[in-house]
């Protein structure tokens, strides 16, 4: 099929960037989107210009690095899945694609669609732990956890990180990322014992990071492709109100 | 303990208890309206009057414009900071499916504040004596406001879109809250509509009886 690809092209974060259009004739519905994304920028190498730099690591759904919008959703119109896993036949012939980079203010563009996501990583140094003495690994049962409550916490902990909630958010807000991280630990007897200083120090970094806030649109949950639900966030309320 | 205070959540359960609050004082607010629509003028002036005098109902209104200032202020500022967090936008509209009046909060919020200005300036401020008019005759007031067409379609207007300020709000006030629930959770879903319908209509009842078919 044949595709209108446009693109956002910017050269680093100094500099002002714009869309790019770029022609794709033979796209195979069997193509990832990611693959056609290479085979674009194959064709880019061969005429000596720059290729498209988008990032990408395991491209099996389970590092989050693959970000990017993709006609007003991200990780593309299909639910549920990383941008990896996209596949070409949910595009039309004849289809224009707008590719754009993660937009919010704590998620700088480093270069065409690749943005620096290291916002979440400082709200995990600063408190998505539990402190352990390494050593020995203890004993699995001598902590029993009720079977619903390691059910949640594992549905929580599938978060990828990818940012996908805060790029659909008309608020730039991060509160899905940060309740899933909060909640992984919540649900846990090993996480309870640090819970309180935990919420409110990774909700000071959000904020001091400058994501928005939550408005309860619920565009994060409709995105994610680890599909973490709403009731993250308000269990994450929850965790902040008992920390006064 | 400041940054607490001051924390994006903080604000926002101050936003909720302050809103859920405002969605109290609406009922009450209807059922002396209601009265308008009696042909003597009597019961709704005495209802007026007792709400402008009785001490109770005096220190209330303290709370109630507490919560409304709170209410739109922490909205305001909650909403510039939202705009902050995403200096530069997409050019392709999202798309993703969200809860649809969510979205446009700060702008029904805007017009029903521009409502209860002119509100103000029609009745609270000829009570407390800033606007020349009868306050023992609001009655009176009210049916000649409810005689001007444009003032009814503002009106009326104003109401639809309260009616869509309040289901997003009904409802995203618990979750802010923290009650999020399997079961209770699509039931405050449901009581949200049916209040957000039932209290604009109930509003929208009066100028309609009175400029169609009086
Ligand atoms: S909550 Fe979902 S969308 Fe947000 S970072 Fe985690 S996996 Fe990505
Ligand atoms: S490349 Fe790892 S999740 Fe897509």
């Amino acid at each position: 099929m044949k595709l209108t690809l446009k693109i956002w092209r910017q050269k680093n974060a100094g500099t002002k960037g714009s869309f790019k259009t770029y022609q794709m004739d033979d796209v195979s519905p069997k193509m990832a989107f990611l693959e056609m994304l290479d085979a674009l920028n194959k064709k880019l190498v061969e005429e000596g210009s720059d290729p498209v730099a988008f990032d990408h690591d395991c491209r099996e759904g389970i590092c989050g690095s693959c970000g990017m919008y993709i006609n007003g959703h991200p990780h593309g119109p299909v639910p549920a899945i990383t941008t990896c896993h996209l596949s070409m036949r949910y595009f039309k012939d004849g289809e224009t694609v707008w590719i754009e980079p993660w937009r919010a203010k704590p998620f700088p563009v480093i270069k065409d669609l690749i943005v620096d996501r290291s916002a979440f990583d400082k709200i995990q140094i600063a408190g998505g732990f539990i402190s352990v003495n390494t050593g020995a690994a203890p004993e699995a049962n001598s902590i029993l956890v009720q079977k619903r409550n390691s059910d949640e916490a594992f549905d929580s902990a599938i978060c990828v990180g990818c940012g996908a909630c805060v790029a659909a958010c008309k608020n730039a807000s991060a509160m899905l990322f940060v309740s899933a991280k909060i909640s992984q630990f919540a649900l846990l007897p090993q996480g309870r014992i640090e819970a309180k200083q935990r919420v409110r120090a990774m909700v000071d970094k959000m904020d001091e990071l400058g994501f928005g806030n939550c408005s309860n649109t619920g565009a994060c949950e409709a995105e994610c492709p680890k599909e973490i639900k709403l009731t993250n966030i308000a269990r994450l309320n929850r965790e902040f109100y008992k920390a006064f | 303990m400041s940054k607490i205070l001051f924390s994006s959540i903080t604000k926002k359960f101050v936003m909720a208890l302050a809103g859920l609050f405002l969605l109290t004082f609406l009922p009450v607010h209807l059922f002396i309206n209601l009265m308008l629509l009696k042909s003597e003028s009597e019961p709704f002036n005495t209802a007026a009057h007792f709400m402008a005098t009785f001490p109770l109902i005096k220190i209330m209104e303290i709370v109630l414009f507490g919560a409304i200032i709170i209410h739109i202020s922490w909205g305001i500022f909650l909403q510039i900071q939202n705009w902050f967090a995403r200096p530069v936008g997409y050019v392709s509209r999202n798309k993703s499916e969200v809860s649809f009046f969510s979205k446009f909060m700060i702008w029904t919020g805007a017009i029903i504040l521009t409502f209860l200005i002119i509100h103000w300036f029609n009745f609270y401020f000829v009570k407390i004596g800033l606007v020349k008019g009868n306050p023992e005759d609001f009655y009176g007031m009210a049916h000649s406001l409810f005689k001007i067409p444009v003032y009814n379609i503002i009106y009326l207007t104003c109401f639809a879109l309260l009616g869509f300020h309040l289901f997003h709000a009904f409802y995203s006030a618990f979750q802010t809250l923290g009650l999020n629930h399997r079961i209770w959770s699509p039931v405050i879903k449901i009581v949200a509509l049916v209040y957000a319908i039932l209290i604009p209509a109930g509003f929208a009842i009066i100028p309609i009886t009175l400029w169609f078919f009086r």
